[in-house]
This record gives structure tokens, sequence and C-alpha cells, in this order.
């Protein structure tokens, strides 16, 4: 309850300080929602040149997208800034928030949460809410708690991702923008219905890496449609555990990074 | 209150041998550092640049993990109960901020009162002594971006106090600081320090900050200790002396000695002179020169620490 409140407080003074220089916050909060309209443009062009991709329609695409950005736009925000962790750790932020009695990556996201990117998230899920509004499906309470469920998920897979990556700068320190592949990467992967991909690619990110459960999947299930690529109903559903098993990976390697950067000081 | 047992932390250093070979190194920061911190102590922690010092307080606020020894602090072991260790100890790096740089001081100490969960009235008590002591009030409203060092050091100061350490650590605290602002910083750690409340533990490379503060003084050199005890025993043990400078009635005769006493120099055409002090008592000395030749005018210098520090560092230790 303690570091809830602590936690609140770190909130408010990131928000104060940014706010302190009001002019070039909006102008970087109106540059960042154009960022994220854009993708969404690129979407809607290629549906313009065919109307059907991979077999859907581009309502039923929205859809992915729509979770997609919503996630996306979530989990950059709250935890985007950690690939900052190089910087944190040249400057000694890293040591200055170690000996606070709070642990250490909670504290370095928050103090340095980019509020700018606030409307990102909320244009992701005007996105989701449109595709929900101009597709027809049959809702019932699984779909009801899958719909409300899918954006969370896909924000906490994709944290972990951005976690995962960040946290390899404790052990190669010119890791550089490798982590980028896999986050902004795997955002565009999954802003398109998977069966657009070769066999092989699909097959390491969507289902070894698992990005296939973060939009594609719970897109078909809210849809009702079956999988063309042969994964049963219930599959869509499973988005919550696959982020949640993504989250714990997240948490052990932030862990041993940290450990790592304890023993060499690096 | 503070614990080591043969401290150690080597670090692997990856150095260039060849084109794209490259060799990992093992680096000893520190090598086998014993110590016994009691409450209520002030401890000078001082050596050369890259000695270790930074690593061993690293390794007792719980940032680094050592590689071989025992270390306890507050009854803790800083890196697995570092939350908990964090609730008891302060920490002060002289070269990094604990303060929110885009915002009031004022705000910085609010913010730390709910990191540190310290009930309103302590906070209100701690901050109202650290803003006398410090004179803090001119500057609460600034941001800390708009600070001087000085000012900031002093924000910085308050804030590693706030939730009431028992033991503070000081590293490099007055480093840039201008005169006034040593003063100030040196003037409110000997009145923390005369409570006994708090222990203290302080790296520094301004000597004068050790003489105005510490009883004891920790020299270490290479990762190893290499004196542990007062300033006095400092002198005593690298055989520094007092000096006696006189301005003299009558010039100096040749072949003119003094018992107890060397002749380091003789200037203004033999009326003034300069002998270094072999007791600890001066009047033998004093004594002699005003039968002899009478004193017009004299001053006993007190022996510089710096001096003797030096000779420490450049004879990689004893």
């Amino acid at each position: 309850m303690g570091e809830l409140r602590a936690y609140a407080a770190l909130l408010g003074a990131q928000a104060r300080s940014v706010l302190s220089y009001r002019a070039s916050f909006l102008v970087e909060v109106a540059g960042n929602m154009g960022a994220t309209v854009f993708d969404v443009l690129t979407v809607l062009v290629l549906f313009r040149a065919t109307p059907r991709v991979g077999g859907f329609t581009l309502e039923q695409a929205l859809l992915m997208v729509g979770i997609s950005s919503a996630g996306f736009a979530l989990a950059d925000m709250l935890v985007g800034n950690v690939d900052r962790l190089k910087v944190y750790v040249r400057a000694g932020t890293l040591d200055a928030v170690l000996v606070r009695p709070l642990p250490a990556l909670p504290q370095l996201l928050l103090m340095d949460l980019p509020l700018r990117k606030a409307l990102r998230v909320v244009f992701g899920f005007t996105v989701l809410g449109g595709a929900i509004a101009i597709n027809d499906i049959d809702w019932t309470p699984a779909r009801v708690a899958l719909v409300a469920l899918a954006p969370g998920a896909a924000a906490a897979f994709f944290g972990s991702i951005f976690v995962i990556s960040a946290a390899l700068a404790f052990w190669w320190v010119e890791s550089g923008e490798m982590g980028a592949a896999f986050t902004y990467g795997g955002r565009d992967f999954t802003s398109y219905p998977i069966t657009v991909y070769g066999e092989w690619f699909r097959g390491l990110f969507a289902y070894a890496l698992g990005f296939a459960f973060v939009a594609y999947q719970p897109a078909l299930a809210l849809l009702g449609r079956t999988d063309p690529l042969g994964l049963p109903g219930w599959a869509g559903y499973l988005s919550p555990l696959v982020a949640l098993l993504a989250a714990t990976v997240a948490t052990g390697v932030w862990r041993a990074g940290i450990r790592q950067y304890r023993s060499t000081g690096s | 209150m503070i614990e080591l047992q043969d401290l150690r932390k080597d670090f692997t250093v990856r150095v260039k041998a060849g084109r794209l070979r490259r060799e990992k190194r093992v680096v000893t920061a520190v090598d086998g550092v014993s110590l016994r911190i009691d409450r209520g102590e002030m401890v000078g922690y001082i050596g050369p640049n890259g000695a270790g010092k930074s690593t061993t307080l690293k390794m007792l606020t719980g940032v680094l993990m050592p590689s071989a020894g025992e270390v306890s602090v507050c009854g803790l072991a800083p890196v697995p109960q570092r939350t908990r260790l964090a609730l008891r100890i302060g920490v002060v790096f002289g070269q990094r901020s604990q303060l929110w740089w885009d915002l009031p001081l004022r705000e910085s100490f609010a913010l730390l009162r709910h990191i540190y969960r310290v009930p309103s009235a302590d906070h209100e008590a701690r901050l109202r002594r650290c803003r006398a002591l410090l004179d803090l009030d001119a500057f609460l409203d600034t941001p800390v971006r708009q600070l001087s060092l000085g000012q900031r050091m002093r924000g910085e100061l308050t804030a590693a106090l706030l939730h009431g350490p028992e033991v503070l650590f000081l590293d490099e605290p007055t480093i840039g600081l201008d005169v006034v602002s040593k003063q100030a910083v040196r003037a409110f750690l000997a009145e923390l320090g005369a409570t006994g409340d708090v222990t203290l533990v302080l790296t520094t490379h301004d000597l004068a900050d050790i003489e105005r503060l510490c009883e004891r003084l920790v020299v270490i050199d290479h990762g190893r200790v290499v004196h542990d005890g007062t300033i006095e025993a400092l002198h005593e043990r690298y055989g520094s002396r007092r000096t006696l400078v006189a301005d003299l009635e009558r010039p100096l005769p040749e072949n003119f000695t003094l018992p107890g006493a060397v002749l380091t120099s003789v200037e203004a055409g033999r009326h003034r002179v300069t002998f270094a002090l072999e007791s600890a008592g001066a009047g033998a000395a004093v004594a002699g020169l005003v039968s002899a030749v009478g004193v017009r005018d004299l001053s006993l210098l007190e022996p510089d620490i710096e001096d003797v520090v030096a000779r420490l560092y450049a004879g990689g230790g004893a």
C-alpha cells in the first residue's frame, strides 16, 4: 500500500516535471500522435490496392491493427523508455535508484515516463473501438472478457519484449538497436494477419516467440472465424496466458541483469 | 554498525589484444578490506583515484555485490536486503543527484517522504532542522536545475537525512564546491556528528574535510587499507613533524645546534630560521633558541596532512 503511494507520487512528479516545459510538451504530444496515425494509414493504404489481404477483409484486419496498436502504445508509454537503460547506467541513475527502498525497474520507468505518448494510447484504443463497431461480432460473455483483456495482454507482451531487449544491455553494452527488431518489428508483425507471412518466418515470430497471440488469434476468436492455419478456436483466449508467460520471462531476465550489473558495475 | 571482513571486489575487463582478439583481465578494485565502524563514529575514507573508495561504498550501500568476504551494515546484508537497508541509511553521491531536476527542492523532499514512507511529523521536524542549519529557505522553491552546485549539495544532504538514517555515506560531498559552501557543508556535518546518533562515512580528496570532521582516518591504496587510526597516529607513524619558524634578534651562529630539533632552512641574513621538531613538546627548543640568540617572533606549524598522504600514496603504502 505504502509502495503504491510512493509510485503515485513518482508519477505525479514526472507529470509536473514534464509540464514545466509546457510548449515543448504539446509539440511532442502532437508529433507522437502523428507517428501512430501513419502506422494505421499504412494498413489502410494496403487495402486500397487489394480488397483482401491474406484472406481477411479490411474490417477484420483493422481489428488486429486495433488490438496491436492499443497494446503497443500502452506498452511503449509505460515501459518503452527502459531502452534508455544504458543512459541510466552511465549517468549513475541506476545507482541512485538502487539506494532507495523500492524496486529499481518501476522507479526508472516512472521517473522518466514519456507522457507525451499519451495521445498515442488514446488513438490506439480509438482504432480498436472503431474496429469493434464495424465488425459484426456475436457477443458472448467470453468474447466480452476477451476484448477487455486483449489490449492489456498485448501491452504486457510488448512490455516484456521491451524489458528483455533492454536488459540485454547488462551483458552486451553494444547491444544497440537489436532490440528494436523485436519491439517495433513485433508491432508491425502483429498489425497484419499472420497468413501473409512465409512459413519459416511465421513459425519463428508467430508461434515460437508468441506474436500470433497478441492480435491475430484474439481477433479470430472475437470474429468467430476458424483459423486458416489450423489452431483451434480457443487459441485466441490464450493471449492473457501467453502475456503472463512473457512477463515471467522478462522479470527473470531483468533480475538476472541487475545481478550481473551488481557483480560487474558496468 | 558496519562490519567488513576480507571484503573483495574483482572486475573482469576486456582489453584489446590484436585486431579482433580481446583478452579478459581481472582487475581487483578492493583487495581484502576488513573494518569495524561503531555507532556514532565519523570515519574519513581516503585514497588516490582508483584506490577502491567508491567501490567499497557501493558494496556497503547495496549497489554492488562483493566478489568475496563478509559485509554487514546495521546488521543487514546490503545486496540481499537492499530495500530494508535503504530505509536505514542515507547516501550522498557528490557527482550524481537524488533530486528531481525539473522540480523545486521542496517537491523533491515531499516525494522522498512518500518513497521512504516517513510519518508527516517526523518529516516536518527533520526538514525544519535542515532548513535552519543549511539555510535552505532562499531557494526551496527554485527548480533544482537552476540551483548552484553549493545550493544543490545542501539540498542533497537534506534529501539524504529526511528519513532519519542511522548511517550516512557521503561520496565526495564537497567536490567542486567553493570555499564558503565547503565550510557550510562541513559545519553541518560536524553538527550532525556531534549528536552521536548518526554514523558517518565519507570519502573525499579534500583532506580539510577529514581534519575538520573525522576522528578516524582510513587510508586505502590499491584496494588495501594502508592506515586505520587517528590523524595523529598517521603523523606519528610517518614521522611528520611540527615546524618552528623564528625571527631572531641576532644572526644564527655557524654550527648552531638545538636539542630535539633539526635546522631545515636559514633566510634573511641568518635572521630567519626553520627547525623541524623531533619531539612532541616545543618548549625545550624554544627556550634553547631564546637563550642562545634571542627571538623576536616565532610560530609553530602543525604538520601538513596533505604531505603525509601524498607520501603514503607515492610509496604505495607501508
